[in-house]
């Protein structure tokens, strides 16, 4: 057998692709093919490491040397170095952000240190495109053992205790879900992942999905076998290209092998899987919305009950869950129930994936065990805010959810803990926000977009939404008036009581909470016409510093004339001409114009 | 375009024939609407008025019903579009890290508004709620590839690459 004495794995999540790491992947096997190293050294593409900021990513074992923002042109240096004379390329090595210092190996690095990877276990180490690999790392051992050991009672009650709760957003326990749809008599039941990630900044699910697909798979079959279904669903979004491909050919991987298909594993169980491609629409993310498109018809939510359960696809009792809820399961059949429980808290048992985006160092993905504070994970996990500014708020959940400030930053992150202070677990993006952002501008940002992607079937949520994104603009632009913040509330409590889906009902909730953790921010731009942030075009105000030479470039580009001053001499600017364009301030070769 | 057998030249209507075996593939499967018409756009860049009418027919479905999942998805487009198709995201972390300038400079390179397409047809401008490559914020994609880490400085030397 032939001796590989070194694996350089690339990423091949869509970060790092979009940032070159498939021109990485052809350099690599183009150097080492040179350098005649082609029988010991193998070159895989993985799925998402996660640490997406510091992307394209490449680890090197058996010494897990970790390489970030690897260039094409970095590789020959990587092969003639590192692979050939052995020794570490110190400047492609991390740097942690606060103490500066390089960090050789992949598991000290302070990102990865305070995770606890379950569900992203494989994502980043496997070939996703490898069944074999999967299986190596125990892949399928959960679903042999739920078909060849357990009955369908038995899974269930396992997956109860385990207390895994919906990572959709919700958290509903899901043992309890399938037990519903295991009780409906019916000879037909179907089983459905929802993999329309919608919410803006959040993207686990599609991490899972190109990284370790076969482990969603699994999770699924072992659903199905419990819930007594034997066809399923994927329902993708079509802006995912590539989690559809893997998913493809996991599919047919798996259907070769026999963890799908008919007679699985010689038990007689049958489940057959397809892939829908949603057409993109927010609202789909929504059960009954989902199974609507999934039939060919517009993405509608409609009342419940009846539940899917009882009534779902083609009227058919079905049963949904989550990319990431189905990816728990395999490890809960395979380790027990009691293993799972290990981490976690009393009512929110396991891990979750965040995806960290917006004002913070580290970027990316990361798996922390629930009950962890939200300052651990923001500042030890992902190394505080950038450019050393100081931390406004954190939102978490995304359209539906709601932002915390720098007080609630101790609070434990579990379903119910982020209820009770205003916000919500959604599908776990997290974006954090510094005092360059303004929390009317963010409120504003949400109800503009669940306005445009609401349905229209229901009232409160298709006018509600619009007239409360009409305040909105309105404050930011210098024109709300007295009586606007408590209009505002009013109708936000009004809609969440009476819309007919999840996305009208929590659509008010970013805009609630704002209220309530910003509300001097509201006032500010309404009563003071100024926005303490500075980021409201429409409140702003342009001045020429002392620093202004006089070259007359501002006056040049400014659209509307408002510049005026002789040659050499300081300019200024008219205030009740200048529209607040920022041209001006762009065109400055000495940076003496500020905004204020 | 019409949907004619033969063409206005004699020969046979190669289009129709193509939308014939897109609906021959989904002829026994339920659902079959979205990615029907996923494929005809596929086609044609598009969904034409004259094929959307040849699927209505052929597969008995109300023409109301099409137009309404048509104009329900944002995936769908009515009219031609351009050769290169920006997305530009506008997602909260792209939102928070500059992306709405970067749009701004989109639109003032292109001289169109999102939403819309260049005379030329070189390019349609869109906005997109996030396409999780939020690493990278701000991003944009142009067909298949995804430009990120984005300042308004560099969106000329970047649109300049697409023909």
């Amino acid at each position: 057998m032939q001796h590989i004495r070194a694996h350089v794995l690339v990423c091949g999540g869509t970060g790092c692709m979009s940032a070159g790491s498939g021109k990485v992947i052809e350099n690599f096997k183009t150097e080492i093919e040179k350098k005649g190293l082609s029988d010991e050294v193998m070159v895989v593409e993985t799925g998402c490491h996660g640490f997406c900021e510091h992307g394209p990513l490449v680890i090197v074992y058996p010494e897990g040397t970790f390489y970030c923002r690897v260039t094409p042109e970095d590789v020959k240096d990587i092969v003639e170095t590192h692979l050939y004379k052995g020794r570490i390329v110190e400047r492609l090595l991390y740097h942690e952000p606060l103490s500066l210092e390089a960090v050789p190996s992949y598991k000290d690095i302070g990102f990865y240190k305070k995770q606890e990877r379950r569900v992203l276990a494989n994502c980043g180490r496997i070939n996703p495109e490898a069944i074999e690999e999967y299986i190596a790392l125990g892949g399928y051992e959960g679903l042999a053992k739920a078909l060849t050991t357990m009955t369908t009672d038995e899974v269930v009650e396992e997956v109860k205790k385990s207390g895994l709760r919906g990572r959709g957003g919700a958290g509903f326990p899901t043992g309890l879900k399938w037990s519903f749809a295991k009780a409906a008599v019916n000879e037909k039941k179907y089983l459905i992942c929802n993999a329309d990630e919608g919410d803006p900044g959040a993207f686990m699910d599609r991490s899972v999905l190109e990284g370790d697909p076969h482990k969603v798979l699994e999770g699924m079959a072992i659903a199905a076998y419990a819930i007594g279904s034997d066809e399923g669903y994927i329902y993708v979004r079509a802006e995912y290209p590539l989690a559809i491909k893997r998913l493809r050919v996991a599919i047919a991987q798996a259907e070769k092998l026999g963890f799908l298909g008919e007679n699985i594993f010689g038990t007689g169980f049958n489940f057959n899987l397809h892939i829908k491609e949603g057409a993109g629409a927010f609202v789909c993310g929504e059960e009954t919305a989902l199974m609507a498109s999934i039939e060919g018809r517009r993405g509608m939510p409609r009342p419940r009950p009846p539940f899917p359960a009882v009534a779902g696809l083609w009227g058919k009792p079905t049963n949904i869950n989550n990319v990431e809820t189905f990816a728990n399961v395999p490890l809960i059949l395979q380790k027990g129930a009691d293993w799972y429980c290990t981490c976690g808290t009393e009512k929110s048992r396991g891990t979750k994936v965040f995806a960290l985006t917006g004002k913070i160092n580290n970027t990316g993905l990361a798996e922390v065990p629930m009950g962890i504070t939200m300052r651990e994970i923001i500042y030890d996990i992902g190394g505080g805010v950038i450019n050393g500014k100081k931390f406004k708020a954190v939102q978490i959940g995304g359209p539906s959810g709601g932002c915390l400030p720098e007080s609630m930053l101790d609070l434990p992150v579990d379903y119910d803990s982020l209820i009770s202070a205003g916000a919500m677990m959604g599908s776990g993006g997290l974006v954090v926000m510094d005092e360059d952002t303004c929390m009317v501008d963010v409120a504003k940002f949400f109800l503009n977009f669940t306005q445009s992607e609401s349905c229209g079937k229901c009232t409160p949520c298709r006018e509600g939404t619009k007239r409360m994104l009409e305040i909105l603009t309105r404050i930011t632009e210098g024109n709300g008036h007295d009586g606007d913040i408590e209009l505002l509330e009013d109708m936000a409590v009004n809609i969440k009581d009476s819309a007919l889906c999840g996305l009208g009902q929590t659509a008010p909730n970013p805009v609630l909470s704002t209220l309530k953790h910003f509300r001097h921010e509201y006032e500010a731009h309404i009563y003071e016409k100024r926005c303490p942030a500075h980021a409201c075009e429409k409140l702003a105000s342009y001045t020429i510093t002392d620093a202004c030479k006089g070259c007359g470039i501002c006056a040049k580009v400014c659209p509307v004339k408002a510049i005026a001053g002789d040659p050499k001499r300081k300019h200024v600017i008219d205030p009740i001409v200048c529209i607040k364009c920022g041209a001006c301030m762009a065109a400055c070769p000495f940076k003496a114009i500020v905004k204020g | 375009m019409s949907m004619e057998n033969k063409c206005c030249c004699g020969g046979e209507n190669k289009e129709k024939i193509k939308i014939d075996e897109i609906l021959a593939k989904y002829v026994d499967t339920k659902g079959f609407l979205i990615p029907v018409l996923q494929e005809v756009q596929h086609l044609y860049n598009y969904l034409p008025k004259e094929a959307l009418e040849y699927v209505a027919v052929e597969t008995k479905t109300p023409i109301s019903s099409i137009y309404g999942v048509v104009t329900f998805y944002s995936q769908f487009h009515l009219n031609p579009r351009g050769r290169n198709i920006i997305r530009v995201c506008q997602g909260t972390a792209c939102h928070v890290r500059g992306g709405k300038q970067i749009l701004e400079e989109v639109e003032k390179e292109l001289g169109v508004k999102a939403g819309h397409t260049t005379e030329d047809l070189r390019f349609t401008v869109e906005t997109v709620a996030c396409i999780g490559a939020c690493g990278l914020a701000p991003v944009m994609q142009i067909n298949e590839d995804t430009h990120g880490r984005l300042t308004p400085e560099k969106i000329a030397l970047i649109l300049e690459k697409y023909e």
